[in-house]
């Protein structure tokens, strides 16, 4: 790897690596970050970018390995310890209060005080508005953080850690929210830092802004790191083959069944938020029986928003569905799973599994009515049902009566799919199905999706991954800002009209090209 | 593949989980010790007279506990129990003395049991309300039940103006005698409170183990969202854990006041933070999602033994709070290093199968 001279290696990891219970999130890595040059990273959902992010930050501590600052061995106990040696990090999850104003969040922790030990507030008002006026947010730094639009409160988070004046700036998907004027907003600062010789990692999913700014690049795949270039003599084509591999996905692959009547139909479904515009905008799509619909669209999206108005989440939600034809009255959640809907949502912790009980208990949580003779459940009957869906989706567990959360990744997003599966569905929702899980498991989920199909289920999945959507679906539906913005079928779906149907409304502007030439 | 690192694990693992058993029967442990030590410490403690008295004393604080079982499981908390005892107290000692006045020169005397399931349904209805509250106006538990701990005591002082109903013998020509059979009556030589304690507890344990409202209950203590989105009725739940909070409370009003023939106001003050404490001493986890009504059981009589054996020995009533108070605190500290142990044992068995 060549090295250029003013581009000096700031920090160094060697063979760090980072076990969590059940996974290992990042497998001996060795990175360098430069001085003065936008240090890309990217890799799949799940690679272990972001654990590799927050142990340069401090957040996680490595279980194995080094770290040097400058030559200098270092450990960082706590992301306050990292922010002292000059290192910043802008969180994927955005880290700020909502009940404080944009100043005080900015100058969290960092209170400028007066003679008194009192807040200067007016000071950090007056501070505050300038690092905002660098990102030409036109956020006023006195009103709260929780009534900023998503996009807003990420140009804050930015603000922030741009303040902390770092060597080593690290963002974490930054742009995920921001508009394309914001972005390029964005891009000026960036350049800006870099000017003055920070060091900035910057991790995104989008390849075009990667190539676009990036100097250097390093690809993680399943937590190795598979390739380390300079930006320069690198393109599309590499980049996807470190960050797939030479083995391409194991997609299970159609088995060409053809899908059969009409099983759902969502129309005209709406959805407004609490901050006013609609998060889901009239839609209406449908679905077959046996056929499996892809929902593409980027964070933000209105992709899981439509799932929870279809499970009947949302009491302000309008619009109908349908079930085989017939119109789902019921509007609580308890109903419709029984009239044959099932979610599996994005949020295995939060929402998917209740942790701290079994296996089995979790199995079954969905459909004890099954079980139930009175008001006794019976213990063969529900016996009988945990060993057989453990034994058909291949879940890895010695015993069911073991706590969940013992289990790995893979594994617990089984059980959530076991468990809606135990509801008899006609009808299946699938938030991001392999989100955090590992390469064997995702095989395993994919499969599992189309035998389902085959059995005649109807499959809605959403995802913000190209390659899984254009793999798995009979059909696209693409979403941006909440509105259906293409459907396609698979044989006329290309990437690029994927993309440029993702970002109609909001998004950096879909052709490379011409901002290329800005 | 699954079975081989299970057997692996277990010699390497042994040592912890013999640590672990110890420490899950951790209550049981304590309450033998606490038997042990007060038959040696204090005289006439083995003595049937006295167990007897005892198991009354517990049955009162182990109802009261059940209930609050359920509530914290589901990741709340019941403060108004004591003054729903006082005010449940109330109803059935002016029921049996006054009956209902019809405004219209008569008056409605109920029997016994009538004005025990008016009584019940009262403890119920203010259950109810607890729930209403923390379900469809989204207080806090903490708050809802702090709140309706002081309008429940107020309305059982008004009821009366803050006097005692005394002698609730009934008259036979009315048709209200018999009101002490609750407090006084045996059966097979046990009080009929612990026959009505060990039917209730049994049905509790019943209940959380064998039936979908039982397993409900822990699946909104351990995630309220994932137990929605799996259809759990979550509204539902909470409203039933309340009610049965109240229920419990209202049997343990009509015990007192049929034990003492009378009905005091102020009954059942602070008798919210002893239910808390058996429920916490018998491993029910304040954060939600963990307990059992055995192991309330168990915390109950450890509690209750520990203030009567410690009186039977003359200690002072202000060190007895101080040991109350240590006991309490010991036992979750033990709890959390369970925790901890737990889940390095769990780990290292993970480790071991790869």
């Amino acid at each position: 790897m060549s090295t250029v001279a003013n581009h000096d290696v700031i920090l160094k990891l060697e063979d760090v690596s980072k076990v969590y219970s059940g996974t290992v999130a990042v497998k001996r890595a060795n990175f360098e970050v430069r001085k003065g040059a936008v240090n890309v990273l990217v890799g799949e959902n799940g690679a272990g970018k972001s654990t590799l992010m927050k142990i340069i930050a401090g957040v996680e501590q490595p279980t194995a390995g080094r770290i040097l600052l400058e030559g200098e061995d270092v450990s960082f106990a706590s992301s306050g310890d990292a922010v002292n040696r000059g290192i910043g990090m802008v969180f994927q999850e955005l880290n700020l209060f909502g009940n404080l104003t944009v100043a005080e969040n900015i100058f969290a922790t960092r209170e400028i005080t007066n003679r008194f030990r009192k807040i200067d507030r007016k000071e950090q008002e007056r501070r505050a508005a300038q690092f905002l006026e660098r990102l030409q947010a036109g956020i006023r730094p006195d009103i709260l953080v929780e009534d900023l639009r998503i996009g807003q409160q990420q140009l804050v988070e930015i603000a922030k850690a741009v303040s902390l004046d770092a060597r080593i700036l690290i963002m974490d998907e930054p742009t995920s929210a921001l508009s394309a004027a914001e972005v390029e907003i964005l891009f000026k600062v960036i350049a800006d830092l870099k000017a003055r010789g920070v060091a900035i990692v910057y991790i995104s999913h989008r390849l075009e802004e990667l190539i676009r700014i990036g100097d250097y690049i390093t690809v993680l795949r399943d937590g190795h790191i598979t390739g380390q270039e300079e930006m320069k003599n690198v393109d599309t084509r590499w980049i996807v083959r470190q960050m797939i591999g030479s083995d391409a996905k194991d997609f299970a692959k159609a088995d060409g069944h053809v899908p059969g009547e009409e099983i759902f139909r969502a129309e005209d479904i709406c959805l407004s938020r609490a901050t006013g515009g609609l998060a889901v905008d009239h839609v209406s799509l449908s679905l077959r029986a046996g056929e499996i619909l892809g929902i593409y669209g980027l964070m933000g999206a209105g992709r899981s928003e439509l799932f929870d108005c279809i499970m009947g989440r949302h009491g302000r939600a309008t619009g109908t569905i349908f079930i085989a034809g017939k119109r789902v009255k019921e509007r609580d959640t308890t109903r419709r799973i029984r009239r044959g809907l099932a979610l599996i949502p994005e949020d295995r912790q939060r929402e998917g599994l209740v942790s701290i009980l079994s296996v089995a208990s979790n199995l079954t949580l969905a459909s004890l009515s099954r079980f139930v003779r009175l008001f006794h459940i019976r213990g063969g009957p529900e016996r009988q049902a945990v060993v057989q869906m453990v034994r058909e989706l291949a879940i890895k567990v010695a015993d069911p009566a073991q706590e969940v959360s013992s289990l790995s990744g893979g594994n617990q997003q089984k059980v959530v799919i076991g468990k809606a599966l135990l509801t008899g569905p006609k009808v299946l929702l699938m938030d991001e199905p392999s989100r955090g899980i590992d390469v064997g498991a995702k095989a395993d989920v994919f499969r599992t999706m189309r035998k389902l199909s085959r059995d005649g289920l109807g499959i809605l999945f959403a995802t913000s991954d190209l390659d899984e959507v254009m793999a798995l679906s009979d059909r696209i539906a693409v979403m941006s800002n909440g509105k259906l913005t293409g459907m396609f079928d698979r044989a006329e779906a290309t990437e690029a009209v994927l993309v440029a149907a993702s970002a109609l409304g909001h998004g950096p502007a879909p052709h490379t090209e011409n901002t290329a030439h800005d | 593949m699954t079975d081989i690192p299970a057997k692996a694990a277990v010699p390497s693992a042994a040592s912890g989980s013999l640590l672990l058993t110890l420490m899950k029967a951790r209550t049981f442990i304590a309450l033998i010790a606490v038997l042990i030590f007060f038959s040696i410490a204090a005289p006439n403690f083995l003595s049937t007279a006295n167990l007897i008295l005892m198991s009354k004393h517990v049955a009162l604080n182990a109802f009261l506990a059940m209930g609050m079982t359920f509530v914290i499981i589901t990741g709340g908390i019941d403060l108004s129990v004591g003054s729903i005892v006082g005010l449940c107290g109330m109803v059935a000692g002016y029921l049996v003395l006054n009956g209902i006045d019809l405004q219209i020169g008569y008056t409605i005397y109920f029997n016994v049991v009538e004005i025990a399931l008016i009584t019940l349904a009262v403890g119920i209805l203010i259950g109810a309300v607890n729930g209403l509250l923390i379900t469809r106006l989204n207080v806090a538990p903490f708050i809802a039940t702090l709140g309706v701990l002081y309008v429940a005591r107020g309305l059982a002082l008004l009821s009366s103006d803050g006097r005692t109903f005394p002698n609730l013998v009934g008259k036979s020509e009315l048709g209200t005698t018999g009101f002490g059979f609750l407090g006084a009556g045996r059966l097979l030589g046990l009080p009929v409170a612990i026959w009505i304690l060990i039917v209730v507890a049994l049905a509790a344990a019943y209940l959380a183990k064998y039936t979908p409202l039982g397993r409900h209950i822990f699946a909104v203590g351990g995630n309220e969202r994932a137990s929605r989105i799996s259809g759990v009725r979550v509204n539902m739940v909470k409203m039933f854990v309340y009610m049965f909070s109240g229920f419990c409370a209202a049997i343990v009003g009509l015990i007192i006041s049929s034990e003492l023939m009378a009905s005091h106001p102020a009954t059942g003050e602070s008798f919210e933070l002893n239910a808390i404490a058996a429920a916490v001493l018998g491993g029910t986890s304040m954060s939600g999602g963990r307990g059992t009504i055995g192991g309330t059981i168990v915390g109950a009589f450890v509690i209750g033994i520990l203030s009567d054996g410690l009186v039977m020995m003359g200690v002072s009533s202000f060190w007895q709070m101080v040991i109350k108070g240590l006991v309490i605190i010991v036992a979750v500290v033990v709890d959390q290093a369970q925790r901890r142990l737990q889940s390095r044992v769990t780990l290292m068995q993970m480790a071991k199968a790869g």
